[in-house]
């Protein structure tokens, strides 16, 4: 290499200067999911604290459930729709489209209905919390609060991780539903499956389990969904800008973290599956 | 009484405040005056215990509140109020449950009482009629003075003034005055305020620091500033008079 080269790269050779590039990266990853995890650990400290803030949490449930029912409804239907269509086309090669229900209902009862739930929740409720939580960081409400003896954690903040852990799981059964008429409008409506196979068949192979994998994850997928969104908004700076970084960020992570966490998931939950 | 002793605070490399001893007394007015980026904001942030020093004390009645927990630390923040630089109101309530607010958190007042406090503290910043305005309607002098409004409502011994006139015109930043001599006259209240503003400080002070670069280089009375021959204090009302 050339003394200009290592000078360029501060007296490191261009690999070392990557790799401790992406060193950097991974541990500033690291530092920053134990920092989440401290924040989550205080919101679920305050819960059990006076004074109990139902007004607070039934708003934020309204927000998170209510507000996001019609996307999932949307969602949720398409994706039954599609799926089945897809689906059928591939089974009946095999003759095997009677099992279109069944295969159809198993994905999203363990990762469609959990996985594109929380993304679509993602997208509309970790943004706004990032942006409301991140303007008031900016405009000094939160300071202003904690100066008159509130705790802002136990005000702001557990009530948005609470109304997630509750609410996502709702709006995933929701989808899981609307996903099952969706498909049956298509498998039995349009493509002419028979009725009696399409229903027994998912009696015969859904098992109980199934929807237990997928409801266990989508209260993970809440938490994380509400703590990334409440994290970068209580951690912003930098003025307008500050607050739209923080936006950004919160549907990037949060969504990024939701595939990572439905891997981790999976592998600890399979654990537990029925033979 | 408040007394600071020997703070030091550093963030990152750069050292903000350099052994600062400060006394505020009961029923005063104090003010803390310096240029942007001198340390004044962070010593008022010590003083209300929203930052802990890296060495020194901050005595609030005798009690050092650097070494207080979260509990106990929530128990001083009772003894004081605080208007920020933007009055930092929040936008999703209305004037009311602004001023309201720290009424529902700390006290079992009836809503007839709070109705009644609320409105007692608007007359004393002189507002009235607007309680179901939200902060977007209102103009800057007047979100101050619902800050202020919100700030007394539980009538703490001591009000915080964030640089309160700052970015306003001059008829308001004279009116700010007067509501912060006025505050303290009905309501017997200590303030200290944080300015960069010489023709505030004037004002309202009964002692005036001065803060340069994380050191107090003046401790002084309105008059006694006027005197000064710190060559920091002298050039700072040079450039002030040379406006006048």
């Amino acid at each position: 290499m050339t003394s200009a080269t290592q000078s360029a790269a501060g007296g490191r050779s261009p690999l070392v200067a990557a790799l401790a590039g992406v060193g950097h990266l991974f541990a500033r990853g690291f530092t920053e999911t134990g920092a989440m995890l401290l924040f989550l650990g205080q919101a679920i400290a305050a819960l059990f604290r006076r004074p109990f803030r139902f007004s607070l949490i039934m708003a934020q449930a309204e927000f998170v459930g209510v507000g996001s029912i019609f996307i999932v409804l949307l969602t949720g239907t398409f994706t039954g729709a599609v799926f089945t269509l897809q689906s059928a086309s591939g089974l009946a090669r095999v003759n095997m489209d009677s099992m279109v229900g069944s295969m159809v209902m198993l994905a999203v009862a363990r990762e469609l209905g959990p996985v594109l739930t929380a993304l679509m929740v993602t997208g509309r409720v970790a943004s706004a919390m990032a942006t409301e939580l991140g303007t008031m960081r900016v405009t000094e409400q939160i300071d202003a609060m904690e100066v008159m003896a509130v705790d802002p954690v136990q005000y702001l903040v557990t009530p948005r991780i609470l109304a997630g852990a509750v609410m996502v799981p709702a709006l995933t059964l929701i989808f899981c539903f609307v996903a099952g008429v969706g498909s049956y409008v298509v498998a039995v409506g349009m493509l002419g499956i028979d009725e009696g196979a399409f229903m027994s068949r998912i009696e015969w192979i859904l098992d109980p389990y199934d929807f237990w994998q997928g409801f266990a994850k989508s209260i993970v997928f809440g938490l994380v969904i509400t703590l990334v969104g409440c994290y970068k908004g209580y951690n912003a700076s930098g003025g307008a800008r500050g607050v739209g970084n923080a936006t950004t960020q919160a549907v990037v992570i949060g969504s990024i973290a939701i595939f990572v966490v439905d891997y981790l998931l999976t592998s600890f939950l399979l654990i537990f599956e029925p033979k | 009484m408040i007394r600071v002793v020997d703070l030091y605070k550093r963030f990152g490399g750069h050292e903000v405040l350099k052994g600062i001893n400060l006394v505020v007394r009961d029923g005063t007015t104090r003010v803390i005056l310096g240029v942007s980026g001198s340390g004044k904001t962070v010593l008022m942030k010590h003083i209300i215990g929203l930052l802990r020093p890296d060495r020194g004390q901050v005595l609030v009645d005798d009690e050092d509140i650097t070494k207080l927990d979260k509990a106990d630390m929530l128990r001083v923040r009772r003894k004081f109020g605080m208007v920020f630089q933007q009055a930092a109101l929040f936008d999703s309530m209305s004037v009311f449950e602004n001023v309201a607010f720290p009424l529902r958190e700390h006290t079992k007042a009836s809503e007839a009482e709070i109705i009644d406090r609320v409105h007692k503290a608007l007359a004393v910043v002189d507002l009235h009629d607007i309680d179901a305005k939200f902060p977007s309607e209102l103009s800057g002098g007047m979100r101050k003075r619902v800050g202020l409004a919100r700030a007394i409502v539980l009538e703490p011994g001591c009000v915080l003034y964030d640089e309160p006139t700052t970015g306003l015109d001059p008829i308001t930043t004279d009116s700010v005055d007067q509501m912060i001599l006025d505050a303290n006259q009905r309501l017997k209240v200590t303030s200290v305020v944080i300015s960069h503003d010489i023709g505030s400080a004037l004002a309202v002070a009964d002692d005036i620091a001065v803060i340069h670069q994380g050191e107090i280089v003046e401790d002084t009375t309105p008059a006694g500033l006027r005197q000064s021959k710190h060559p920091f204090v002298q050039e700072f009302l040079h450039s002030w008079f040379k406006k006048q």
